[in-house]
């Protein structure tokens, strides 16, 4: 029987406060986890959707929100912009804009985005059609890897869009949407949207529009407009209809860290009845408002882990009182100070490490649990199933806090007096 | 196998405890008989081992513990010496088996389940080989003790009033299955108590005084 067997043998003899043990240092652990799990997930998403967009424009608001709707697709429109406004970004040959790509929001089906935009759109992410092709007359969609995963939709299949980002919200009757094309998976949230042309959509609310002025005329008029031109998915094709509203522009610059480029922005948000906002700095200010709550978390995290190191070390000077007389007997034995030291060590650090190992389960296994819970309100994919650098530091920090919490038993152990200890009676 | 020369102990603000010269070879029995505080557990701490010694000197085979470190003290009386004290004390996570067979480890050797087992049974609580100490009577703990001083056939084995909470027949039981395996060990038994029956039982006396 070697030093680990019977450190395990001493543990389990105490099944209760193994179990006080390990599920404090498990809680520790596992919140700490947890949260980087969440962390480095949630900047991940962030970052691969990114995309290389240097620049949003869209209607004045909350210049995050129009960030969290336009590129992450979690938030609502802070408003529409008229064409017009927008002509300038979307003239080809601009001096400083490599790419402008427009956005037209406002309806879903079952909760999956539907994008008026133009091809330019799949460049973005690198996007690639899998099956059919892309989207090219009025109505016709190109969906994502995930919704044609989670709806079920197949090529040719046809649905009718409703109002806003979730699908609880009114039901645009009358104009079905027929899917043509489905991508590959980028992993970017290009897999959880419905992708249109920029005319689709104002089809679709025209025609709302219209039912509610009751004007039969000019509904008529529309229809007719509508059925004379064929909108294609050229920019040009937006100048046509100055009058129209779109919700933003992407842009991507030419060189970012042009002096014009950077002061692009600032011109637009003073000069313009529109608002730009740099993705970058957005998602910054939202890592930084996050940050409070995953530190105090953080914090929380480390004091259980503290108090359970604190928890592992009254155990083991507890135990170890009670158990001066076997720990005197195994130095009658032929046990010397430092095989004591070592066995005290040992069980100190079996109690850390199964610990730690519950943390791990708790942490992933809560992670997987939460991740459900995003995917319905985000319709973003986080797993428990995703490993870190960082979990091999944890493994250390539990190390070292079973070394601390063990040492001084462990002394106490070391030298433990056998004359005194064996007189008593 | 073992001599002791001039062998005087004195705890701090106490008077000097002297004992007499003692001398036992191995398959000898040695009776160290004396009252209550006349320093009987500390002469038999001091023959194992476990008190330093201050003045005097013990030899065990030739080898004087007075140079040893802590440690190779440790390991000396690991290997070479075997006590039953009055009480007993096990590593309670062991069963009876396991806490034979740790005396084994703890010495260096090789573990020997069967002969901790046969010895066990040789001790009349074979059957008592998986269950944990505390679960045992006193008797029972005293047999597994005994077994755990014997299994690693050391020079010597030091007895702590073996026999003073016993009955006459379990006294003689007892003392004579120690005597034969101490006999079988080629071991050199010392036995330290007050229990004057065995007075009759052990030809070689001493007897300590004040």
């Amino acid at each position: 029987m070697n030093t680990v067997q019977l450190a395990l043998k001493n543990i389990l003899k105490n099944p209760l406060n193994l179990l006080m043990s390990t599920i404090l240092f498990g809680l520790g652990v596992g919140l700490i986890t947890f949260l980087l799990l969440l962390n480095d997930q949630l900047k991940d998403k962030f970052d691969k959707n990114l995309a290389g967009i240097d620049l949003v424009v869209g209607a004045k608001g909350s210049p995050l929100q129009m960030i969290l709707c336009n590129m992450y697709h979690i938030d609502n429109p802070t408003g529409n912009i008229p064409i017009q406004y927008a002509l300038p970004l979307l003239r080809e040959g601009h001096p400083l804009i490599k790419m402008a790509v427009p956005l037209s929001l406002g309806d879903n089906y079952k909760s999956y985005r539907i994008v008026g935009t133009n091809h330019d759109f799949l460049g973005l992410y690198q996007g690639q059609i899998r099956s059919g092709k892309l989207w090219k007359n009025d109505l016709e969609v190109t969906i994502g890897n995930a919704v044609a995963e989670e709806t079920g939709l197949k090529l040719g299949d046809t649905f009718e869009s409703a109002h806003g980002l979730s699908m609880d919200d009114h039901v645009h009757e009358g104009h079905a949407f027929v899917v043509t094309g489905i991508l590959e998976g980028t992993g970017s949230v290009l897999d959880q949207l419905i992708l249109t042309n920029t005319a689709s959509i104002w089809k679709v609310h025209d025609h709302e529009d219209e039912e509610h002025e009751h004007d039969e005329d000019e509904h008529h008029e529309h229809h007719d407009h509508d059925d004379a031109h064929q909108h294609d998915n050229s920019k040009a094709d937006l100048a046509h209809h100055p009058e129209n509203e779109i919700t933003s522009v992407l842009i991507q610059f030419k060189n970012k860290t042009n002096f014009q480029a950077l002061n692009f922005g600032r011109n637009i948000n003073e000069n313009t009845e529109m608002q730009a906002a740099s993705p970058a700095i957005e998602i910054n200010r939202l890592y930084n408002m996050i940050g409070i709550g995953t530190d105090v978390l953080k914090g929380l995290a480390i004091l259980i882990a503290t108090v359970s190191g604190l928890f592992i070390f009254i155990l083991l000077l507890k135990s170890m009182r009670e158990r001066r007389y076997e720990l005197a007997i195994m130095r009658v034995l032929g046990a010397g100070r430092m095989k004591l030291f070592t066995l005290i060590i040992t069980e100190g650090m079996i109690l850390a490490l199964l610990g730690y190992l519950t943390g791990m389960i708790l942490g992933h296994a809560g992670m997987e649990l939460v991740s459900k819970f995003l995917k319905d309100d985000f319709r973003y994919v986080f797993t428990g199933l995703h490993w870190m650098t960082e979990e091999v530091f944890i493994l250390i920090i539990a190390v070292v806090l079973g070394l601390i919490a063990a040492f001084i038993p462990a002394i106490q152990a070391a030298k433990t007096d056998l004359n005194t200890t064996l007189s008593k009676k | 196998m073992i001599q002791t020369k001039d062998l005087t102990y004195r705890y701090s603000g106490e008077e000097t405890i002297t004992f007499p010269d003692i001398y036992c070879d191995s398959k000898e029995i040695l009776l160290v008989l004396g009252a209550s505080g006349v320093g009987k557990t500390t002469l038999l701490h001091l023959l194992g081992g476990i008190l330093r010694i201050q003045k005097g000197s013990i030899l065990i085979d030739g080898a004087d513990f007075k140079s040893f470190s802590d440690t190779q003290t440790d390991h000396f009386r690991g290997k070479h010496i075997g006590i039953v004290f009055q009480q007993n004390h096990f590593v309670k996570s062991l069963t009876s088996l396991e806490n034979v067979m740790l005396a084994q480890q703890l010495a260096g050797h090789n573990t020997d389940k069967k002969r901790a087992q046969a010895l066990l049974d040789r001790l009349n609580i074979g059957d008592k080989s998986s269950k944990y100490t505390n679960d045992l009577s006193q008797g029972e703990k005293q047999r597994v003790a005994i077994a755990r001083a014997l299994i690693n056939k050391p020079k010597i084995i030091l007895a702590d009033e073996l026999t003073s909470a016993l009955d006459d027949m379990n006294c003689n039981e007892v003392l004579n299955l120690l005597q034969e395996q101490a006999h079988e060990a080629d071991s050199a038994l010392i036995v330290v108590t007050h229990d004057t029956r065995l007075k009759e039982k052990i030809n070689r006396k001493i007897i300590l005084e004040r």
